[in-house]
């Protein structure tokens, strides 16, 4: 028999504190590998959603809403820009290049986005099926959008009004599905994408059917809504047509320098750097991040104080059991062994059991959730971040072994012995 | 066997034993007798390499005890002595065969269940080799902590206070069988006792004063 046996026999004979201090452990390593899951996947994705966009260009508000709304999808715009100023901004030599976007309705919570293929490009997405529109009315969808909706090449679908399923539908004016995307991994999975002149007939419709809608105007992420009359430059009614944002790359970097100020202030849009709403972003987030960690990582100072707690009486009650091992012939290390094998095993077992249950959950939010479906790669791999919060959860296992494992090696097995 | 020779031990100024010359030969079977504090406890923990004298030497098997590093004391002790502590303590974690398996690794063996289960049988409680020590009776913890003080044929038993709560007949019962099972297993034995009936038992008797001194 072994002693790292032994340590288990002693282990199973105290089942309800082994069973507490496990589920402490994994707990709270369950937590901290979530944690850093969740944020780190959240960083890449943030991150490579914002690739390649060196500025956001839109209606007058907040830059944060509009680098959320533009490039991450989850948020509506602040309002619409005036079609003009796209043009001024492609003339502009500062830019590289310049992507419109014409946002305001969805399809099932899927967000519709009149664009130019260039964005197609710009993510790097690949048609599974099918072709680029190239045609009012026809629509490309993202492998998100396809796999949530069943939605495949030929299929029609209405959008509806604003990002609630409950929006009012735009039955008259349904889209055309033309093309699929492969997976990219980027915001365009989960976007239904379509030409600008799209948003604008499904408006057009719109109001010739319903005449002048001020609540369909006036909700916010339906602004291409506006401007969106048949004609040249402008709405028959007379407003000129508009956009909701642009997605600007910088020529070079001397445009970093100046392009933003000079768009702030001598236009009346907004220019926002998703890089710097990013960090903010997170700087935010993080303190909602640490204190969930902060948290988790006080579960697994308890539960090794409480492995410290059940470690200290079960060396009282086992002194006479050491002292008869030392009597055999296991010399003091050899017991103190014991003491650390029986906390070690312990904390590997709730470390481990954290580590699985943390995936196991990641699994689950990708299967059940749509959105979190990209989840599904980090709930099969294991980051290296993941063994260190395993191996502190170790350490802690045995610093809480530290002070009984010393006691019993200083045994005193005469006195112990003798002590009836 | 046993050989102590000016062996005096205590704490400070208080001297608990001393004992000035003690021989013992191979397959003696003794009793060292004595009223309570007499040091009867305190002379086995000696011959265990528990605690080491404050003077003088103690060689057991051709060994000075006293002059081994702890850790080769350690080692020695689980080859050489087999002990049946005062309170006939098992290891309450493990059933009866694991613990006479620890014995066996301790004692430097390697693991023999065919001599745990001869031996369980020849102390009869074979039948319980996979019983946990809370499931047995005294007696026969008792008959167990015999087999593992015998398990690796230790050229020294000690025993202490084995008949200490035991009516008249479970106390001869445990003697014979701790003689017999010392007889076969070659080793030599000494049991610490001050119970009246454990003298007629065992041939020779060391007699230690209420503050042992011991004259050669």
């Amino acid at each position: 028999m072994s002693l790292t046996q032994l340590a288990l026999a002693y282990a199973r004979r105290r089942p309800l504190s082994t069973m507490l201090v496990i589920l402490l452990l994994a707990v709270g390593t369950a937590v901290v590998a979530l944690t850093l899951v969740l944020t780190r996947e959240l960083e890449t994705r943030l991150h490579r959603d914002a690739e390649g966009i060196d500025l956001v260009v839109g209606a007058k508000g907040s830059p944060l809403q509009l680098v959320l709304a533009a490039v991450y999808h989850v948020d509506v715009p602040p309002g619409n820009i005036p079609l003009d100023a796209i043009a001024a901004l492609r003339a502009e030599p500062l830019i590289a290049s310049v992507i419109p976007l014409a946002l305001g309705d969805s399809f099932r919570g899927y967000r519709i986005v009149g664009t130019e293929a260039s964005l197609v490009d710009h993510y790097r997405a690949r048609l599974a099926a099918g072709s680029l529109w190239s045609a009012p009315m026809e629509a490309v969808i993202g492998s998100d959008v396809a796999r949530a909706t069943g939605l495949a090449v030929g299929a029609t679908f209405a959008g509806s009004h604003g990002m609630a399923e409950a929006g009012a539908e735009h039955a008259n004016a349904p889209y055309r599905v033309v093309g699929v995307l492969d997976r990219s991994g980027s915001v365009v999975d989960r976007l239904v994408l379509t030409s600008v002149d799209s948003v604008w007939a499904v408006h057009d419709t719109h109001h010739g059917k319903e005449g002048a809608d001020e609540d369909h105007d006036a909700e916010a992420g339906n602004a291409a809504a506006r401007g969106a009359q048949a004609g040249g430059g402008h709405a028959d009614d007379g407003r000129a047509r508009e956009v909701t944002m642009a997605l600007v790359r910088y020529a070079g970097p001397l445009a970093a320098a100046t392009l933003p100020r000079k768009i702030n202030s001598d236009t009346n849009l907004v220019a926002a750097s998703p890089a710097y709403e990013t960090a903010r972003l997170l700087s935010v987030f993080g303190v909602g991040v640490d204190l969930v960690r902060a948290f988790a990582y006080l579960l697994i100072a308890a539960s090794a104080l409480m492995l410290f707690v059940a470690l200290a009486q079960a060396l009282d009650e086992r002194r006479y059991d050491l002292a008869i091992l030392r009597a055999l012939g296991a010399h003091r290390a050899q017991i103190a062994w014991v003491l650390v094998a029986e906390s070690l095993v312990l904390a590997l077992a709730g470390a481990v059991l954290g580590l699985l249950l943390a995936h196991a959950l990641l699994a689950v939010l990708a299967q059940t959730v749509t959105a979190a479906a990209p989840l599904a790669g980090a709930a099969t791999t294991f980051r290296p971040e993941e063994a260190i919060v395993a191996g502190l959860a170790i350490v802690a296992g045995i610093l809480s072994a530290a002070w009984p494992a010393w006691q019993a090696y200083r045994l005193d097995v005469a006195a112990t012995l003798a002590d009836s | 066997m046993i050989e102590l020779r000016d062996v005096r031990y205590g704490y400070g100024s208080s001297v608990v034993l001393d004992i000035a010359a003690w021989d013992v030969a191979a397959g003696e079977a003794w009793l060292v007798a004595g009223p309570s504090g007499s040091g009867k406890t305190t002379l086995l923990h000696l011959l265990a390499g528990l605690v080491t004298p404050v003077a003088g030497r103690v060689v057991v098997a051709g060994t000075d005890v006293a002059g081994l590093a702890a850790s080769e004391r350690d080692r020695w002790r689980g080859r050489t002595v087999g002990l049946v502590p005062q309170r006939l303590h098992l290891v309450g974690a493990v059933d009866v065969v694991d613990n006479l398996r620890l014995a066996q690794r301790f004692g430097g063996r390697s693991a023999d269940d065919r001599r745990i289960q001869a031996l369980l049988d020849a102390v009869d409680v074979g039948h319980l080799a996979h019983r946990l020590p809370r499931e047995l009776s005294q007696g026969q913890a008792q008959r167990v902590a015999i087999a593992r003080a015998v398990v690796n044929r230790p050229a020294i038993v000690l025993a202490d206070e084995p008949t200490a709560n035991l009516d008249d007949a479970h106390a001869a019962a445990a003697l014979e069988l701790l003689r017999t099972q010392a007889l076969e297993a070659g080793a030599t034995l000494v049991v610490a006792s001050h119970d009246a009936r454990v003298r007629p038992v065992l041939a020779r008797t060391l007699m230690l004063p209420s503050r042992a001194t011991v004259a050669a």
